[in-house]
């Protein structure tokens, strides 16, 4: 499916549907959790944010649940962070709007575990 | 024909050892859950083909694997561990109070009874049950919250609530060790808890023999005698006759009395095992020799057990959920090591063989014994 691209109020270049389909990388450990490859493809209603796609990556993949973040705080857990176009997003608002690239599907949202431990 | 079924949790994964009763050779599956820290796998008394494993790392935190099938193909379950109601403090290392907040799952102990209940023992220190074969896990929140808890403060290994024993003879009393607040009863099916640490004297904290604090590292009992409970503490070992009501040191001529394992023989309920290890700062055996020690008397008087263990240059450490008994007529004992070897006897101790010699860390170690 072809989605239409228009500026929004914002002046962003993003579909003008109510859902996009946002690319997602997934750490190798959670892939294996997920039986899923390196990369899913999800469909986020709205403006897509960290909060809207984790909540769509744990919706179709609930063995994930807790492992991004918080099952309670919801706060991103401690040795994981989140990228995309070339931009560490891990301490932006959970409701803060992700690239539009993101949005139109053209990047994706990266979740990547700390290089560190034994 | 029995067989027997070793489940062992590593800092990188699962391992299940199998064997024909003779216990010689082994099939070794895994690892499960690669890369992952596996605190502890158990099967359930009631259904042995009903594995319940944890599964954590600092990353990605914590998971919960069921299997129905002994250990072949695994489910990951509900892990959703919250304290009831607001947790408060307890102490920080320094004395200060500190947020309760969950870190891990420690230990699960399987209903002897029902395989869809299991107790969950955690860091920071409390105990959870399922019912429902770990679809959802609640708090029993009688333990955290019978009055010493803001009292309780972390081990080195952190506040870990790491020994769940059921009395056989009555499902309504739980016995669980918490390091380092000490051992805990409930006589009604964990509604509500008392200290069970009388007798027990710990010189490193403020009041030797005071009734918290003390760090507990595993208990023991014989399903026969389920009043007769035994203890590694930090150092001594320590022997209750009233149910944990008062304790007297059974340490003995053991060379060391510091450790962390010790269990029962399957058949003898005044044999018991400990392998000492040298103190809390050194942690590995005296003299570079791997000793498990044996008392035939329910403690105070020790043999150790060497042959088929490397007696030099050997600087393992046994970590407290790391030795299980099966029930075979000759009784099985079976330990692992930080060095990544399980070692087995398969005549009560008397000698002794790698099962296998190259495992990550070795974490836990239970055994099953099936018909």
């Amino acid at each position: 499916m072809t989605d239409a691209v228009t500026p929004d109020a914002a002046g962003s270049n993003v579909p003008t549907h109510n859902a996009t389909t946002i690319r997602v990388v997934l750490p190798p450990h959670l892939r294996t959790l997920a039986h899923v490859g390196s990369e899913v493809n999800l469909e986020v209603a709205g403006r897509p944010t960290p909060r809207s796609v984790i909540d769509a990556v744990e919706a179709r993949y609930p063995m994930l649940r807790g492992t991004i973040r918080d099952h309670v705080t919801l706060e991103r857990r401690p040795f994981l962070r989140f990228f995309a176009c070339e931009q560490d997003l891990s301490h932006d608002s959970p409701d803060a709007p992700l690239p539009d690239a993101v949005a139109t599907g053209a990047e994706p949202f990266i979740i990547l575990g700390a290089i560190a431990g034994g | 024909m029995s067989k027997v079924r070793v489940l062992v949790g590593t800092r990188k994964g699962a391992f299940v050892l199998s064997s024909d009763g003779k216990r010689e050779k082994w099939d070794v599956s895994g690892p499960h859950f690669a890369g992952w820290e596996i605190y502890h796998v158990k099967g359930s008394p009631a259904d042995p083909n009903r594995l319940y494993a944890s599964q954590s790392t600092g990353w990605f935190g914590q998971l919960i694997q069921r299997s129905r099938d002994g250990g072949k193909t695994w489910e990951p379950m509900d892990n959703k561990f919250v304290y009831e109601g607001v947790p408060g403090t307890h102490q920080w290392y320094d004395g200060t109070p500190h947020p309760w907040a969950f870190k891990r799952v420690w230990h699960l102990e399987p209903s002897l009874t029902d395989p869809d209940t299991v107790y969950a023992g955690i860091e920071d220190a409390a105990l959870f049950r399922t019912t429902d074969g770990a679809k959802s896990w609640h708090e029993l929140p009688g333990l955290r919250e019978h009055g010493s808890g803001p009292r309780w403060q972390p081990g080195a290994g952190g506040m870990c609530l790491h020994t769940i024993l059921l009395d056989p003879s009555d499902p309504n009393r739980i016995f669980i060790a918490i390091s380092a607040a000490g051992a805990f009863r409930t006589d009604d099916g964990g509604k509500k808890w008392k200290p069970i640490n009388q007798g027990l004297r710990s010189e490193h904290i403020p009041d030797p023999t005071a009734e918290v604090g003390h760090c507990v590292h595993r208990l023991a009992m014989h399903r026969s005698r389920p009043g007769v409970l035994f203890m590694q503490k930090h150092w001594d070992v320590m022997r209750s006759d009233n149910a944990g009501d008062s304790w007297r040191e059974v340490s003995g001529n053991l060379p060391t009395d510091f450790g962390f394992v010790i269990d029962v023989h399957a058949h003898e309920p005044e044999t018991i095992y400990v392998v000492p290890i040298k103190s809390d700062s050194e942690h590995f055996p005296l003299e570079g020799k791997l000793r498990v020690y044996r008392s035939r008397t329910g403690g105070n008087e020790w043999e150790a057990l060497t042959k088929g263990l490397p007696q030099s240059d050997c600087y393992v450490n046994v970590l407290r959920d790391a030795m299980a008994v099966d029930s075979l007529d000759s009784c099985g004992i079976y330990f692992g090591t930080s060095g990544g070897q399980v070692y087995a006897s398969a005549d009560a101790g008397d000698n002794w063989a790698p099962i296998v010699r190259d495992l990550p860390a070795v974490l836990s170690v239970e055994v099953q014994t099936l018909q």
